[in-house]
């Protein structure tokens, strides 16, 4: 009985038949895991924001929601804009070196795309707490501080353009979120050229 | 790499009996040589089984039990999930294909006698998870929450009512509510995705293990461990599961999926039969749809329950027939008194009894999907049975010959001419 | 032995089969006689022009509360268009099509809270809506001033009677060469609408395809998918069947 096997027939069968029912259990698996994306009700509440920042006194700063997440919005004045420089030293990533927290349209020393209008996204980039904003220089935060946020549950420390400072638990800088103006005063968060987030 | 492989097992052997157990099993478990295609249907119920809880699993990801979401969170998951839609229909369909799969398993366990000795707590162990298995459809019935979901629900809580005494009070608390409402839908939901599961995966295991105790019946009805290898004790007309009904379960399994995935993806609603139009309506408690019906699978003893005429105003008889009609099943192994197990050796006065059951299962089902008044009534004229409606004496006919092919089959299987049975199994 | 049992399956299934008849639709109306619904789930200007006329006429009183307005994008819009063209109610495309008549004056107006529409072709059967759309007729004894042969008593008035005029329903009695009288309904144009009979049929024949769709958006990509596992599945029984029968080559 056993010499008359063709074990290569029977190797070659097992195997296209193992191959074939892989690619089966990899199919009925992909629809099951994809289902655990975001539905369509979640992608539609997370849809872009529309936003009118023409109100926005200077030095002020407004906060908008964008898919559960707090969005900051930050009418910079001149001297917080010249103070940026100033922190170079005491960053961890003031050239911004970590591409993936700013679109490439705000990998400038602003980190923005009108030099005065701040976007980003305010949760902090250890563990997820909103930072607090701490917009003026000096106060609580020491005679140096120019201007920033202040992370409340384990102390990061962010300058006006959410750079993250030396010391902080933060890994790396706040996220830009995508975003684009329509007009001159009416900003869409979420969506930009190219594309949606 | 082999020889890696070899030290891995042994240390898992030492502490968990794997190797020995894949042995008792598959690669030495010896089952008949001679299985037909009627034994397919084991195996194809444990692959739905484990595809029912698969994609049960994944719907309560989404599904909400609640009277005011439950229906929309249906169409939410049908609509909005990704692949949502896949997964709902692989649930529903494979819940009628569930019954399919496992009454064609019970009826092979009927013409080859696989309930006689030494298999009876086999056939008791899967007369409980075909009980379960009722369970699990009843309860996942009502979770969509639509019309078909709601009355059907609210007919069969009212089958305990008839109950003599306790019977309303009973009703009651199925229910948790003087209606069928929010507690009686999150309570149906508690029971169909976690206590009956539960008890299903136990049955079913134990009614393998039982199988592999006493080793697998076939189309012949003898028993290949009568005749045994002198010198390896193996059953002579045995061969080892694995590979040989691996390999072959694998075409079975395979050509099941290609019946399963034409339902699937061409006929979700299998022309109402597998999804009811009235249940893509939400629930409405104070509007009853013109025509309710079970879902296919009940219909036959839905048929027994409308036939048993109420006696002294008690819808009770219909509700004990109901019952009886199913949990009978048990009794087979003591009831068939026949020297012989397969159809193939038995006479014409088994098998015309037989016929006549199978003959009387379907068209009680058949009748279960219509309304009483479908093949019309008998004129006033006609005697005994004037006035009433046809499709009901027939059912009535058809209960009987159903409850007979039991009760007298102690009378003719042991009076049925069999032929010889061989000793060993046929080729 | 193996072939008389292939036999006694085959008996059984033919007997499933005879008493085979599908139970769509509702039962209780069935024995009014239906029309044949025109449709075509490809024809997507057909789809596209079902919508409008869905969110123009019936979104009014009736909400599509599953359906999202971007699922239009599988009937050939783009997402601006249907927030152009499809969407009146100032939601988002990303909104489902929820109704602006309060659920509460819908109660007071009509006797009844309108049905939610999404999913009513899978309850109804294309067929019973494309004859109901166009079975309207006007009927003094009733409140609206309207009945339907298909169902009788309806809530709804006419809504489209602009465009297709209005019917009445003409009861004439027939005779037979046997002499026996029966009667016979039918609905009679009495006043000529917007559009010809014909136009108002095919403007109900998208509507109901559109309604068709929007019950499940997914059976496109659902009758797609179906052939590729099928064919997949016919694959894999070739290489297992050939398995099965080598290694069966032992026991045989």
């Amino acid at each position: 009985m056993a010499n008359q096997v063709d074990t290569n027939r029977r190797r070659f069968l097992i195997a296209a038949t193992g191959a074939a029912g892989g690619v089966a259990a990899t199919a009925v698996a992909l629809p099951f895991i994809g289902s655990m994306l975001p539905s369509e009700r979640a992608k539609a509440a997370g849809a872009p924001i529309e936003v009118d920042v023409s109100k926005i006194e200077p030095g002020a700063m407004i906060t908008e929601e964008w898919r559960g997440k707090p969005v900051w919005i930050v009418n910079r004045t001149q001297e917080m804009l010249d103070a940026l420089a100033k922190n170079n030293d005491n960053l961890s990533d003031p050239m911004l070196q970590v591409t993936s927290q700013q679109p490439d349209y705000c990998n400038n020393p602003d980190r923005s795309i009108k030099a005065n209008m701040l976007v980003l996204v305010g949760i902090c980039t250890h563990l997820g707490c909103s930072p607090s904003p701490k917009l003026q220089p000096g106060n609580d935060m020491g005679a140096d501080w120019t201007g920033g946020f202040f992370c409340p549950c384990h102390g990061s420390k962010f300058d006006l353009a959410g750079r993250v400072f030396k010391g902080s638990p933060a890994p790396v800088n706040l996220v830009v979120p995508p975003h684009k103006y329509v007009t001159d005063g009416l900003l869409v968060v979420g969506v930009d050229a190219q594309g949606e987030a | 790499m082999g020889k890696y492989m070899t030290s891995v097992l042994g240390w898992v052997d030492q502490r968990f009996p794997l190797t020995s157990n894949l042995k008792a099993h598959l690669t030495e478990y010896y089952a008949p040589k001679n299985f037909n295609f009627w034994y397919f249907f084991g195996s194809l119920a444990l692959l739905v089984l484990v595809l029912q809880i698969l994609t049960g699993i994944f719907l309560t990801m989404n599904y909400k039990p609640d009277a005011d979401l439950a229906f929309a969170s249906v169409e939410y998951i049908m609509r909005d999930v990704s692949w949502g839609w896949l997964i709902r229909y692989m649930h529903s369909t494979g819940a009628s294909m569930f019954f399919v799969v496992v009454y064609l398993h019970m009826f092979r366990g009927l013409i080859y006698g696989s309930y006689r000795n030494p298999r009876e707590l086999i056939w008791l162990f899967g007369v409980g998870i075909f009980l379960v298995l009722m369970g699990e459809a009843f309860f996942g019935y009502l979770l969509p929450w639509g019309q078909m979901s709601y009355w059907g629900a609210q007919v069969i809580i009212n089958l305990f009512a008839s109950i003599p005494l306790i019977g309303p009070d009973v009703a009651l608390w199925l229910r948790g509510d003087y209606t069928v409402s929010d507690a009686t839908l999150n309570r149906f939901f508690a029971f169909h995705v976690i206590a009956l599961p539960l008890v299903l995966l136990g049955l079913v295991v134990a009614h393998i293990i039982a199988l592999h105790e006493v080793g697998s019946n076939n189309p012949d009805g003898v028993e290949i461990k009568k005749h045994k290898d002198p010198v390896t004790h193996i059953p002579l007309d045995g061969i080892p599961f694995h590979p040989y009904y691996t390999v072959k379960d694998i075409v079975g399994v395979t050509v099941f999926l290609m019946v399963f995935s034409a339902v699937l993806f061409f006929a979700p609603e299998m022309g109402g039969y597998f999804l009811e139009a009235n249940n893509f309506i939400p629930a409405d408690p104070l509007k009853t749809p013109a025509h309710i019906a079970p879902v296919w699978y009940f219909t036959p003893y839905y048929s027994i329950l409308r036939a048993v005429p109420p006696i002294m105003n008690s819808q009770f008889p219909g509700v004990a027939a109901m019952g009886l009609s199913v949990v009978i099943f048990a009794l087979l192994p003591w009831l068939d008194r026949s020297p012989v197990k397969s159809i193939r050796y038995r006479g014409n006065l088994y098998k015309s009894w037989l016929a006549a059951f199978v003959v009387s299962f379907i068209v009680l089902g058949y009748l279960g999907t219509k309304p009483s008044n479908v093949w019309g009534t008998f004129g006033a004229d006609v005697a005994i049975v004037g006035g009433a409606d046809v499709a009901t004496v027939v059912a009535r006919i058809f209960t009987l010959v159903y409850f007979l092919f039991f009760v007298l089959m102690p009378w003719y299987s042991s009076r049925d001419k069999t032929k010889a049975v061989p000793e060993r199994v046929t080729a | 032995m193996k072939f008389a049992e292939m036999k006694q399956l085959g008996m059984l299934c033919g007997l499933l089969l005879a008493l085979w008849q599908p139970l769509a639709g509702v039962a209780s109306e069935a024995e009014v006689h239906l029309d044949r619904a025109p449709i075509d789930a490809s024809n997507q200007a057909s789809l596209q022009r079902g919508a409008r006329v869905f969110v123009n006429y019936c979104l009014n009183c009736h909400s599509a509360a599953y359906m999202r307005y971007n699922r239009l994008v599988d009937i050939g819009l783009t997402e601006a268009q249907i927030k152009d063209n499809l969407v009146l109610t100032g939601a988002k495309v990303g909104d489902t099509m929820k109704v602006v008549m309060p659920a509460k004056d819908a109660k007071a107006w009509f006797g009844a809270q309108p049905p939610d529409l999404t999913v009513e072709a899978r309850a109804r059967g294309a067929d019973w809506l494309y004859t109901y759309l166009r079975g309207f007729y006007r009927d003094s004894a009733r409140p609206t001033g309207w009945n339907n042969t298909v169902y009788d008593k309806v809530a709804m008035p006419h809504v489209l009677w602009e465009l297709q005029g209005q019917q009445v329903l003409k009861t004439e009695l027939k005779r037979d060469a046997h002499g026996h009288e029966t009667e016979v309904k039918q609905l009679v144009l009495d006043k000529p609408g917007k559009i010809s009979p014909a136009e108002y049929d095919a403007t109900i024949a998208d509507l109901v395809n559109y309604m068709v769709f929007m019950s499940e958006p997914s059976k496109g990509k659902r009758l797609q998918l179906g052939v590729i596992v099928l064919l997949f599945l016919g694959l894999m029984f070739i290489v297992s069947y050939y398995l099965k029968k080598e290694f069966w080559k032992d026991v045989h």
